[in-house]
């Protein structure tokens, strides 16, 4: 079998898939139409790849104490990777700190394996050259929450200021364009070019778009954190650069998850 | 000399450790102080963008919906400030205002100093015909000339909104191109022409 | 040795389904990187999948392959508990090879 072979067999598999849903449902429209694409490709994430040399780095011991995280504790005791991350940011009596996976990652880092803080932020994004520890790491922990519903608490007085901070920043105007998160992501059924954008103060919306991050970019060929989403929507609101792991990244993906409740996270995703 | 170099290392400190926590906080005041922390230069992006004028600030306070009173004030004060162009022409060249309305380049910390800014219209609006890759944000502005009714009242309804969105309504989503100083005064031009000339596609 | 692959392998009815996901970077060889110069060529040239000790399908790749490529086909025959094996080899020379066994 040659490759010209194997094109064939791609195509012949997608036109039946969306004939067979075009017969069904008429008018199918180009969201639809990436929805069918993801599923038809929903067991070939190459974010399960993040997944597996997270799982290593999760379980080889590493830094200056040469430990693994496996004492490392995300919220559900020592260790415990399985659904923790559907009830993240949280509140962490040991920090007196609300954390979200990535700063809570980068707690542990620190203290289990003694790993500087500035070693870790320098680059906590992936690049074509390197992947990021801490990414894939976040990619493995999400991972074990798949299926499992999102839970934010905002018992604790911690957690509710948050939440309050993080909707100020939601609707936070500056910079040359004015623009806020909420310029685009408070209005429904909107899109910029051709891309939907999820409301994010309609629970559905809320949840479609907060359980499918962390996510793998096929145009980049990476896997994205949820720090790196915030980090490129403040790039595109033409506001400088949030720091890693910062109150305010932490407050702000309170209010993203909190809206998010009660979905089944569903990640890591797929995305263009 | 001394006690600068101790007040110096106060400040720094102070910048690094968490804020204070007080009873009853005032979580505006907070957000505010958070955000001036927790954010950093990057490329063109200074943490200056960050400081809100008026408007920006009133807007956020509000969630974009400001009291009807304070909504006149502001944008009257935006009216004020609009540069309409000495030779008093308000159109230029439709064809290079296709181009600048088609671009969503500008001013993000990836864009280098000098970098000419696009004019970003394709991203929220419908504009000509035969470009199917419009956002929805704003409305459509496909058969403007005809829609808005009269070619002098549409060139500068259309040359003021996009200099300064906000002086017609205090919390449009659109950013203030010429008040801003993204746009030059013969860029906004050339936008008003596609808007408005019976040539330009929008208007087929 | 390249980085390990994730195989499925499901026989319904007769036929075995495969789903392979490689981890490779494809590089075209025409692509610049941040400091300006080519990115040199890196990509999988020959795939081959084998059931029992025989050659089920055998491919040749190029640049045109996306990065991390994700492999569907389906063979005649299999059953619960035997293996399907894939290997690849790249212009380089690397190679790796990775086997699953077959579930129902």
């Amino acid at each position: 079998m040659n490759i010209s072979n194997v094109s064939k067999v791609f195509l012949v598999l997608s036109l039946s898939t969306s004939y067979a849903a075009m017969a069904a449902e008429g008018d199918v429209s180009d969201s639809d139409r990436i929805a069918q694409y993801r599923e038809m490709i929903a067991d070939g994430n190459p974010a399960e790849f993040d997944e597996m040399a997270g799982e290593e780095l999760w379980k080889t011991p590493a830094g200056p104490k040469k430990a693994t995280l496996e004492k490392c504790n995300l919220g559900k005791g020592p260790g415990v990777v399985k659904g923790a991350y559907a009830a993240l940011p949280r509140y962490f009596k040991d920090t007196r700190k609300v954390q979200d996976l990535e700063s809570r990652l980068l707690t542990c880092m620190t203290t289990l394996q003694g790993i500087p803080e500035e070693q870790i932020t320098a680059k906590p994004f992936s690049s074509d050259q390197k992947k990021s520890d801490i990414s894939s790491l976040a990619t493995y922990v999400v991972g074990q929450s798949k299926g499992i519903k999102m839970a934010v608490s905002l018992k604790h007085p911690k957690e509710k200021e948050a939440y309050e901070i993080g909707q100020r920043i939601f609707y936070y105007r500056a910079g040359p364009y004015d623009f806020a998160c909420s310029t685009c992501h408070a209005t429904s059924d909107v899109r910029i070019r051709m891309q939907d954008l999820p409301n994010f103060n309609v629970q559905k919306d809320a949840q479609a778009a907060y359980t499918s991050w962390p996510a793998y970019r096929v145009s980049q060929g990476l896997t994205r954190s949820f720090q790196w989403r915030l980090n490129d929507c403040f790039r595109q609101q033409r506001f400088p650069e949030p720091k890693f792991a910062s109150e305010a990244t932490i407050a702000l993906t309170m209010f993203l998850a909190v809206n998010a409740n009660g979905a089944e996270y569903a990640g890591p995703g797929l995305k263009r | 000399m001394n006690a600068k170099l101790i007040l110096g290392i106060t400040a720094a400190l102070s910048l690094t450790t968490a804020l204070p926590v007080q009873a009853g906080t005032d979580l505006d005041a907070k957000t505010a102080a958070i955000i001036k922390r927790d954010f950093r230069d990057k490329g063109i992006a200074k943490v200056e963008r960050l400081n809100q004028d008026e408007l920006q600030a009133a807007c956020s306070k509000y969630k974009d919906d400001v009291p009807v009173d304070m909504k006149v004030k502001l944008e009257d004060e935006q009216l004020k400030q609009i540069k309409w162009p000495a030779d008093g022409i308000l159109v230029g060249d439709w064809k290079a205002g296709e181009k600048l309305a088609q671009s969503g380049k500008g001013l993000t910390w990836s864009d280098k100093e000098g970098d000419p800014a696009g004019g970003n219209c394709y991203n929220c609006h419908q504009l000509s015909s035969t470009e199917i890759a419009y956002g929805t944000i704003g409305p459509s502005l496909l058969h403007y000339a005809k829609k808005k009714g009269g070619l002098e009242k549409a060139q500068r309804r259309a040359y003021g909104r996009i200099y300064n969105a906000k002086a017609y309504n205090a919390c449009a989503n659109m950013p203030r191109f010429g008040h801003i100083g993204i746009l030059t005064e013969a860029q906004i031009k050339d936008l008003v022409a596609l808007l408005v000339d019976p040539e330009s596609p929008v208007n087929k | 040795m390249g980085n390990p692959m994730k195989i499925r392998a499901a026989v319904k009815e007769g036929v075995t389904e495969v789903k392979v996901l490689m981890q490779h970077n494809m590089e075209t060889g025409l692509r610049k990187g941040a400091d300006g110069n080519l990115i040199p060529a890196w990509f999988i040239t020959e795939v081959k999948a084998q059931y029992q000790g025989r050659t089920v399908l055998e491919a040749q790749f190029g640049q045109s392959v996306s990065k991390n490529p994700y492999l569907l086909f389906r063979f005649k025959g299999g059953a619960a508990g035997e293996k399907v094996s894939i290997s690849w080899v790249d212009n380089t020379g690397d190679s790796r090879t990775d086997e699953v066994a077959i579930t129902a």
